[in-house]
């Protein structure tokens, strides 16, 4: 197992490196993100996205959707290190949760003329993205998804003329019924 | 730490505060302290604490104990806590009164010391405007916390006051701070006293899951070679634990070692007791640990220090942890059945269910053979001659004169402090306090200062070295202003001693800057600070020194000159297992001990 920071051991051959999802509810208290996200900076682990807002005005309470990744055993520890800080009410980790649901929205500005302009706006279609904006020579697109979705469309935009993006990062529900 | 609150709070709240004697912030806070049981805060005022130095100057129940520095108020309030059980707390101003201390509280984090630090902060309007002597001081401190407080409305302090002492002291204790502008210090509000709301988000599990206990006794039953690893969490659960410590060891018949900050939960008088464990422990804690085949850890973390290396730690055992944090299990080593809960009700589980399931002492006779073979290794032999005092020597003296005394030891950090832990037999818990997890220099002088005025009556000793002791030495004019006692007995070698053995078997014998061409006369120190000087330096008038110094009524530092080489054995060296282990006089070259690969680790 890794041991960052070890005084006498680094282990050689790492294990499989795995992606997963964590919900972490806090209670909405000033300096509570800086909390979250200082631990994983400490530790050494990874953020690959974050995405944060109250999501109970009545209870303070607020829901922070991180994208991490690391050996089976780094995530065990992330779990368990994110339990221990006071305001986190709950965590929960959706990796190999099969009713999990996770979407990104994503803004994309394209700028291009002539067969290039045609090309963005059909792919857009095929996307199912919405036009938010526009003008003779740019489209603004909406575009809501899986991240692996949002990548593809980021990508074919790239030769039509990709000018700008801005994401939100993950938000994650699991299906059915019953709260968490 | 589940005892810590119990004494509190001290009376019951005025009828008159309940329904709206208004208090300014400065008055909540102190109120607050004293309803949570403190006594005593150590401190140090400046221009952000002046409202809460003018509250403490108008009552008597808290009293205020001044430093030198603010480290040392961080460390004395540790040595009050590791000594009491209750929760030690500080007081220092905004800016270097807040990161003064901040290496005290990562200490006592690192450690699991229960610590309230109270800060003052530049008024509310002026955070943020790099105003004078301000610092982003919760920011500082968030990874040197278990947790911490920017108080901004006046109306919320007291509540944070009471949690504050509630998350220090449970679960897994640990330094908590409270940051407090000045303008909330002034501005006033309710007192209503402690409530007993429970917190919306921290819960600390505490009682074990039976079902695990039963799964652990039945693999303890089956046992043919175990040991009880146990740890600090048995001290900070309370004397209790100790107690059910000694049952558990005594019905179980299993031997016993133990982490340093564990030393006294289990007697080293006691017959099962095999020694601290690790890379300065005893040569058969060490190879038990190697070879037994059921690992009962207690209250411990599996810390480098302890495990060496850990593909090849203890290789042939089945392992199960008691831990109050759920991160510590699991973290170094992997356990095959991991307990959280407080060290004492998981022993006293435990306990019941060996009783329950077993009922009688393990069958160990062949296990209990094996270590004493590796006891007759004599793994902390010495030689003591007739010229020079040999530190271990020094330690053994300073025990035969104390142990049947109520005496206190804190220590610095090096080789005084690995020689204090192996020739200091403690025998109950709470009598050891030293900087473990941070490793300070500087820490067992202060530290001592805080015992001692927590057992006034007590022999509080501070097992230092010439370095570390300099650190922090200008907390003796504490000492004397408070006519705390305390015994400052320096092993002097002149020597950064870890350093230069380190120095000795990975650098190729290059002493880079671990000698000190100058030191101070510690006998004219002692006596320009207005307390005794000691000198010993033949073995011949130790013991009368040592005497002197016990029966001086007030703070003494004792000039102890002993072997300037002396290296601290047994050593698991970097990169090693728990077998291979070098010893005092085994004929190990110390310059090849160590491959290449180990030399790179630390």
């Amino acid at each position: 197992m890794t041991q960052p920071g070890s005084a006498y051991f680094i282990p050689e051959g790492e294990k499989p490196v795995i992606r997963t999802t964590l919900a972490v509810v806090v209670a909405n208290e000033p300096g509570v993100l800086a909390r979250v996200v200082g631990l994983f900076s400490a530790r050494g682990y990874n953020i690959e996205s974050l995405t944060v807002a109250e999501t109970d005005h009545e209870a303070h309470t607020s829901r922070i959707t991180i994208v991490t990744s690391g050996t089976v055993d780094v995530l065990e520890q992330i779990e368990a290190q994110l339990t221990r800080l006071v305001p986190v009410k709950r965590v929960i980790d959706f990796r190999g949760d099969a009713d999990a649901v996770s979407r990104e929205l994503a803004l994309i500005k394209v700028s291009g003329v002539g067969d290039h302009r045609v090309e963005a706006l059909r792919l857009s279609d095929a996307f199912k993205c919405r036009v938010m904006d526009a003008g003779l020579d740019w489209f603004t697109f909406e575009l809501t998804g899986s991240s692996r979705k949002l990548d593809d469309f980021i990508e074919l935009m790239r030769p039509l003329g990709l000018v700008e993006v801005s994401r939100t990062g993950v938000a994650t529900i699991r299906r059915g019924k019953a709260p968490l | 730490m589940t005892t810590a609150l119990a004494a509190q709070p001290t009376e019951p709240v005025a009828a008159a505060e309940m329904t709206g004697a208004e208090m300014t912030g400065a008055e909540i806070l102190v109120r607050a302290l004293r309803d949570n049981g403190v006594d005593t805060v150590f401190g140090y005022p400046g221009g952000a604490v002046l409202p809460i130095y003018d509250a403490i100057f108008q009552q008597e129940e808290v009293e205020h104990i001044l430093v030198r520095h603010e480290q040392g108020a961080s460390h004395m309030a540790e040595g009050y806590a590791r000594s009491t059980g209750k929760c030690g707390v500080l007081l220092v101003t905004s800016g270097p009164g807040a990161t003064n201390a901040v290496t005290g509280l990562v200490d006592a984090l690192m450690d699991s010391i229960p610590l309230v630090c109270i800060t003052g902060q530049v008024p509310t309007h002026l955070i943020g405007s790099d105003a004078f002597q301000e610092c982003d001081t919760t920011g500082i401190t968030r990874s040197a916390t278990k947790h911490n407080y920017l108080v901004k409305d006046v109306a919320d302090l007291e509540r944070i006051v009471h949690e504050a002492f509630h998350v220090a002291t449970s679960g897994r204790p640990g330094p908590v701070l409270i940051d407090i502008p000045k303008d909330v210090q002034f501005k006033k509000a309710f007192y209503r006293g402690r409530p007993n709301t429970p917190h919306p988000s921290y819960n600390p599990r505490t009682e074990p899951d039976l079902a695990l206990i039963d799964r652990a006794v039945a693999l303890m039953a089956t046992a043919k070679r175990p040991v009880l690893y146990t740890g600090g969490g048995i001290i900070n659960s309370g004397p209790e634990a100790s107690r059910l410590l000694r049952q558990l060891a005594e019905a179980t018949g299993f031997p016993v070692t133990s982490t340093l900050m564990g030393l006294g939960a289990y007697p080293a008088s006691g017959s099962q007791w095999l020694g601290m464990l690790g890379m300065h422990g005893s040569y058969e804690a060490n190879m038990v640990m190697h070879g037994c085949d059921v690992m009962v850890c207690l209250g411990a973390r599996f810390d480098d220090r302890v495990t060496g290396r850990l593909d090849a730690f203890s290789p042939g055992s089945r392992k199960i942890h008691v831990d109050i944090d759920p991160s510590s299990i699991n973290k170094n080593v992997r356990a095959e059945i991991g307990i959280q809960a407080d060290a004492g009700r998981a022993i006293a589980a435990l306990l019941a269910g060996w009783q329950a399931r077993v009922g009688r002492k393990a069958k160990l006779d062949d296990w209990w053979a094996q270590i004493d073979r590796w006891r007759a290794r004599k793994g902390f032999a010495y030689r003591q001659g007739s010229d020079v005092i040999k530190p271990q020597y020094a330690v053994e003296r300073l025990h035969a004169l104390t142990r049947h005394r109520s005496t206190y030891i804190t220590t610095e950090v090096g080789q005084h402090q690995m020689w204090a832990a192996q020739f200091y037999h403690f025998e109950e818990p709470n009598r050891w306090m030293t900087s473990g997890g941070l490793g300070t220099m500087g820490y067992g002088l202060p530290a001592a200062i805080g015992v001692q005025r927590a057992h006034p009556d007590a022999l509080v000793i501070d097992i230092a070295g010439e370095a570390s002791v300099q650190m922090t030495m200008q907390e003796m004019s504490c000492a004397v202003q408070y006519n705390l006692p305390v015994k400052i007995f320096i092993l002097n070698n002149e020597w950064m001693g870890m350093v230069r053995q380190w120095q000795q078997l990975l650098h190729g014998e290059r002493y880079s800057h671990s000698y000190s061409a100058a030191l101070p006369d510690f006998v004219k120190m002692a006596e320009a600070f207005g307390c005794k000087g000691l000198r010993a330096e033949t073995p011949a008038e130790l013991d009368a020194k040592i005497q002197e110094m016990i029966d001086y009524p007030g703070p003494v530092i004792f000039d102890c000159r002993v072997a300037k080489e002396e290296n601290c054995f047994p050593m698991i060296p970097s990169g090693a297992a728990h077998n291979e282990m070098i010893l005092p006089d085994d004929g190990t070259d110390l310059g090849t001990a160590i491959d290449e690969k180990g030399k790179q680790l630390v």
